[in-house]
């Protein structure tokens, strides 16, 4: 490489804008997540009809389920691959935006 | 006392052969290997390879599982090459069930695979650039690949394990201004490849690159080396126009085979940067080839309970070259036997040739140039301990072990 092209490439890198972004942890001031974007599950008790097919197909054994044949979800174990979501005939279960996700009470990353 | 000084004393240095222990835990490599290394002064003579530090047993995990829950194992055997993972098993149970699928998918599918190739060949560049301490191109690469990865997070949700395949099909869909936004990013990829290219073309990295790490043509036949380690040395190998699978025998004529004859590192990476164009290449060809139609067929549980007992094996080309899944169902939605042959496996035995006869300083360099993925080439070998005797298994041999179960 030439050295015009080197001093440019300095130059241009001391006056160009960081390309790293700050991590607010406000809400509403966070990073905006793209529309298909895999988060914590969103869960509708009232759509769910208690079939259990997220069940036979969550590759982690996240789902579990309840006594009034509905599920409960343990996030910790989550892979976020989002196959319930898709499998779900009443679109009970969806993922929704939120990725902050980390917690020091665990009864915080149970979705019921 | 005069006459001591002057006296010259001879020191004897023995430079016989030493043995250097590298790894597996060392600040010159990223994964675990364990390189015993027997030196004569800064000469390399001989090389004993050991993996086995980061065994997962996902082979064995696979088989008490369905097939849904396994398609999402099989993706985290490697992050980097996630999607060619899940293609590889998908195909495989796709040919014992008969299932056909839409040209659309089949498009989808190439597509992802095209831009995970250059995510992981733009990684690899970077790590190059990092290892020969140029750490400016090493950002400045990864960079690069900060718009690929956003451009996944768009399509299919998620960064590294995309879950875009599924039986019978894909999981997302691509709508036409997402087809421009991919159009748009690959213009400013383009523009920075080609900056790579330059850079890559400077002396000081030629001289830190060229000559390191040499493998030659009958060694990489040999060897069965495959990929860009292999392309690099020569050899053409392309599972993509050999055995072609998903879109790519429509796509034939938009991509050729990049071949170097230099067969060092230099060569190994000029083979990766130049792959980017024809990947590019590719996902304008099929960006305008794009069949309409369904993504996928019907229900993954009905199809799940569709596929019968039998077996398959399905190749594919992962960035770091061919990936063999042999898949053996047992008709009730499980598998007696998932077999995984990873690219890493028949590259990390180039190795050995590459670093014999080359200096110590060179091995960071030269174990990078293959790209290696350590966890993804973990196996486990039977050792029965009151026999004393090491059981190595083949083909017959895995597929009564499937029969017995």
């Amino acid at each position: 490489m030439k050295l015009g092209n080197m001093l440019r490439d300095a130059l241009r890198a001391l006056l160009h804008k960081p390309v790293t972004v700050r991590y607010l942890t406000r809400a509403g001031e966070m990073v905006s997540v793209p529309e298909r974007y895999r988060g914590k599950i969103v869960y509708d008790k009232e759509a769910c009809i208690g079939c259990l097919l997220c069940i036979r197909t969550c590759p982690s054994g996240v789902i579990t389920t309840t006594e009034e044949k509905k599920v409960s979800f343990n996030i910790s174990r989550c892979v976020f691959c989002a196959q319930c979501a898709e499998i779900c005939p009443t679109d009970a279960i969806r993922l929704g935006s939120d990725f902050e996700i980390v917690t020091s009470e665990k009864e915080d990353l149970i979705v019921q | 006392m005069t006459e001591k000084f002057d006296e010259v004393k001879e020191v004897k240095v023995d430079y016989t052969r030493l043995r250097v222990p590298l790894g597996p835990v060392h600040p010159a490599l990223k994964e675990p290997i364990s390189l015993t290394v027997t030196v004569r002064r800064e000469e390399i003579l001989d090389v004993v390879i050991r993996l086995g530090h980061v065994h997962r047993g996902i082979e064995a995990l696979a088989e008490t599982r369905n097939l849904i829950q396994t398609l999402y194992l099989v993706e985290r055997i490697c992050g980097i090459c996630s999607h060619s993972h899940t293609t590889g098993f998908v195909q495989a149970l796709e040919e014992i069930g008969e299932i056909e699928l839409s040209d659309r998918s089949l498009h989808l599918r190439s597509l992802i695979f095209e831009l995970e190739r250059m995510q992981s060949h733009l990684f690899l560049i970077g790590i190059m650039a990092y290892e020969i301490g140029f750490d400016t191109l090493f950002m400045f690469t990864w960079y690069e690949r900060e718009k690929i990865l956003d451009l996944f997070e768009e399509i299919t949700g998620n960064r590294i394990h995309h879950s875009m395949n599924t039986l019978g099909g894909v999981r997302w869909d691509l709508s036409p201004s997402f087809v421009e936004k991919v159009n748009c990013s690959l213009n400013k990829i383009e523009k920075s490849a080609k900056y790579i290219q330059e850079v890559f073309q400077d002396k000081t990295v030629e001289k830190r690159l060229c000559g390191v790490g040499v493998l030659d043509y009958d060694e990489a036949r040999e060897l069965c080396v495959v990929g860009p380690t292999a392309r690099g040395s020569g050899v053409k190998v392309d599972i993509r126009k050999a055995y072609p699978y998903a879109a790519y025998s429509e796509l034939k004529d938009d991509f050729s085979v990049v071949l170097r004859n230099t067969a060092d590192a230099q060569a190994r990476t000029q083979v990766r940067i130049l792959e980017l164009f024809e990947s590019i290449n590719l996902i304008r060809a099929i960006l305008e080839k794009l069949p309409d139609g369904p993504i996928y067929k019907e229900s993954v549980i009905k199809l799940m309970k569709k596929i019968p007992e039998g077996e398959a094996t399905s190749l594919v080309e992962a960035p770091r070259g061919e990936l063999l899944y042999f898949v053996r169902t047992n008709g009730k939605e499980g598998l007696w036997r998932l077999n995984v042959r990873t690219p890493t496996i028949p590259n990390v035995l180039g190795l050995k040739p590459m670093l014999i006869g080359s200096e110590i300083a060179d091995i960071p360099v030269t174990v990078a140039s293959i790209d290696p993925c350590m966890a993804c080439a973990n196996r486990i070998t039977v050792v029965d301990q009151d026999k004393r005797e090491t059981i190595v298994t083949d083909l017959k041999n895995l597929r009564n072990r499937g029969k017995k179960q």
